[in-house]
């Protein structure tokens, strides 16, 4: 995996960066019809982001992301529909610790195991969580989704309109915080040393970095991640069901951070844009076999673009400006 | 016991030859269609029918792996995994296409319907026959990994892939031929266990935890353990559901985080 910037990089906002921001400040002015798919696309821009800490950076391969993602969406539906406690802050914030709990407590457990063993061993538990929201009929409702979850105005001022204007801006205030602390950890030293466990553990281990602790650290941390955006998909839909836990949904995650490139920062976010857009232009299309689509784009990407679309861009940069490819070569 | 014959397989491809085969469902599922389908439409009898359902998969399979398989020997899982995850998604799209989203009827054979009388107790008759054949594929195949050339090679190449070219064997054409093997157990694991089984397109997602779960416990590169995890993940799912039945599938994946805790390379693994 490619490797953008990094700890010794400059690490000031290139104003390339701000560009993200402009286009989802521009989609909420002149897209008004698209915000609910806008609010999903920025849900899941977080959610990919989360696990790119995991699989691009420190290089854990998971399959059960969607545990932490579905947990945090149980916890903010639980809390509103059942419990009463209905602003939003307050849920999204249980969310994560509930998530971050459950990261972990499995975390210690698994990360001491490797390749094959860990994926299994992710994939069991989201399974496990999978069943217990099942079974667990009277709290979560079983197999029929939690409806109703009551959400307050957020700070007492913002009512959740029909349009989703309140949800997209709430959703992308929340990102912008995520990809903010996303984007200190991976250039500090801690990003530093996730990348080098990510590399060559072993070496690692020999200059004396605390491996398995790292790891559940950035576990823990991507899981409190995933968890907000879990919570983020309850408010906004004021529903939770089945499918935001399995290991489906982990599944399609990973297409997505693949798609857009995994190991940086904007892969998490190019990837659902384009899944999340492409899924529904050809749901609509296709309703039967735009899967057929997704799996093709999947093989192509993995068979000649190993970087995804942003390693794509960054092959294609060269061409277009020589003396930048020749600084490049030279470092 | 069909969760052995499928999973078995996908020991072939996952343990012998070290690539996470996520697809392996895929396989298992065009051997379910290519036997219904040729004993539904061509009146086909069942175990031609099977046959083909084994030559038609390996024979699909030799060029995917051809295509898409070799070149990503050598790469890390992450790239393994999503190619695999890829062919399910395709291969589910296709399968609805071809096929459409209802599930299709087995019509076994008459002799192979009923139940027969043995000791005073009735059994079910395609029960028996499924046991009884897959305890033959179990001993065929134990032989042929332990005991044949053809075994000590593929043994050989996949310990030290290098060594075994440079002492003369061909490693690629020997991946493409146990590729196509352990795929076509699959499809013909998918064939047999179609009446138990339903053949549908989510059929890869949906049995792909169970295939794993097998594989993974049992260990990679053993053709025992497969077979013991089989058992044992088939009997206690089964008698757990019939006991306990509010708890479910819970067990099993319980089960499955336990022993991988306990064994990282799983039960029979040889790897440490």
């Amino acid at each position: 995996m490619t490797h953008a910037g990094g700890y010794a990089a400059d690490t000031r906002v290139r104003w390339i960066e701000w560009l993200p921001w402009a286009a989802a400040l521009g989609a909420f002015f002149l897209l008004p019809e698209y915000l609910p798919l806008g609010a999903r696309i920025l849900i899941y821009i977080l959610f990919a982001l989360s696990l790119d800490l995991v699989v691009g950076y420190a290089g854990i391969v998971t399959l059960g992301h969607s545990a932490f993602f579905g947990l945090g969406a149980y916890t903010a539906g639980i809390l509103g529909a059942k419990a009463g406690v209905t602003d939003p802050m307050l849920q999204m914030a249980a969310a994560a610790l509930a998530a971050a709990l459950l990261g972990i407590a499995t975390g210690a457990l698994i990360l001491r195991t490797k390749a094959l063993t860990l994926l299994m061993l992710t994939l069991a538990i989201t399974q496990v969580c999978v069943e217990v929201a099942n079974r667990a009929t009277p709290i979560t409702g079983g197999a029929d989704g939690l409806s109703g979850v009551v959400v307050a105005p957020i700070l007492g001022q913002f009512k959740f309109d029909l349009f989703g204007k309140t949800a997209y801006v709430y959703c992308l205030i929340a990102l912008f915080v995520g990809w903010y602390l996303a984007r200190r950890m991976v250039y500090s030293p801690f990003g530093a040393t996730l990348a080098g466990i990510r590399e060559n553990s072993a070496r690692m281990h020999a200059v004396g970095a605390p491996v398995y602790w790292r790891l559940v650290l950035v576990y823990t941390l991507s899981a409190a991640m995933a968890g907000v955006a879990g919570a983020l998909l309850t408010q906004t839909n004021q529903f939770v069901g089945l499918n935001a836990l399995g290991f489906e949904a982990s599944g399609e995650l990973l297409v997505m951070l693949i798609l857009g490139g995994a190991g940086r920062i904007y892969g998490a976010f190019v990837g659902p844009v384009v899944y999340l857009i492409a899924q529904d232009y050809l749901a609509k299309q296709f309703p039967e076999y735009w899967y057929f689509g997704i799996g093709l784009i999947l093989v192509l990407v993995v068979m000649f673009a190993r970087g995804g679309i942003l390693g794509l861009v960054d092959k294609c940069i060269p061409f277009l400006k020589p003396k930048s490819s020749a600084r490049v070569s030279a470092r | 016991m069909i969760l052995y014959v499928i999973s078995v397989g996908l020991s072939v491809t996952m343990g012998l030859m070290g690539f996470v085969n996520l697809a392996h469902g895929v396989f298992a599922m065009a051997g379910g269609y290519v036997m219904i389908s040729s004993m539904n439409r061509y009146g086909v009898p069942f175990p031609v029918a099977l046959g083909l359902a084994f030559v038609a998969v390996a024979a699909g399979s030799v060029l995917l792996e051809r295509l898409l398989y070799a070149p990503l020997y050598a790469a890390g899982e992450l790239e393994q995994v999503l190619l695999t995850i890829g062919l399910i998604f395709m291969a589910v799209a296709v399968a609805r296409l071809i096929f459409g989203t209802v599930q299709l009827p087995v019509y076994l054979p008459d002799y192979l319907k009923g139940q027969f009388n043995l000791l005073g107790r009735d059994f079910p008759a395609y029960r028996v026959f499924l046991i009884v054949f897959s305890a033959v594929m179990v001993a065929v195949l134990w032989f042929g990994v332990e005991r044949t050339r053809w075994g000590a090679m593929v043994r050989a190449a996949v310990d030290n892939r290098a060594m075994a070219q440079s002492v003369g064997i061909n490693t690629r054409r020997l991946f493409t031929l146990t590729f196509a093997l352990g795929s076509g157990l699959a499809g013909l694991g998918g064939g047999l266990g179609a009446d138990l089984i339903t053949i549908q397109p989510t059929y890869p997602f949906e049995q792909l935890v169970y295939f794993l779960i097998v594989v993974a416990i049992g260990g990679l590169g053993s053709l025992r353990g497969p077979f013991v995890a089989a058992l044992l993940i088939g009997v206690s799912d089964t008698a757990c559901k019939y006991w306990v039945p509010q708890f479910g599938a819970f067990f099993i994946y319980v089960a499955t985080i336990a022993i991988l805790l306990w064994r990282p390379a799983g039960l029979f693994g040889r790897r440490a």
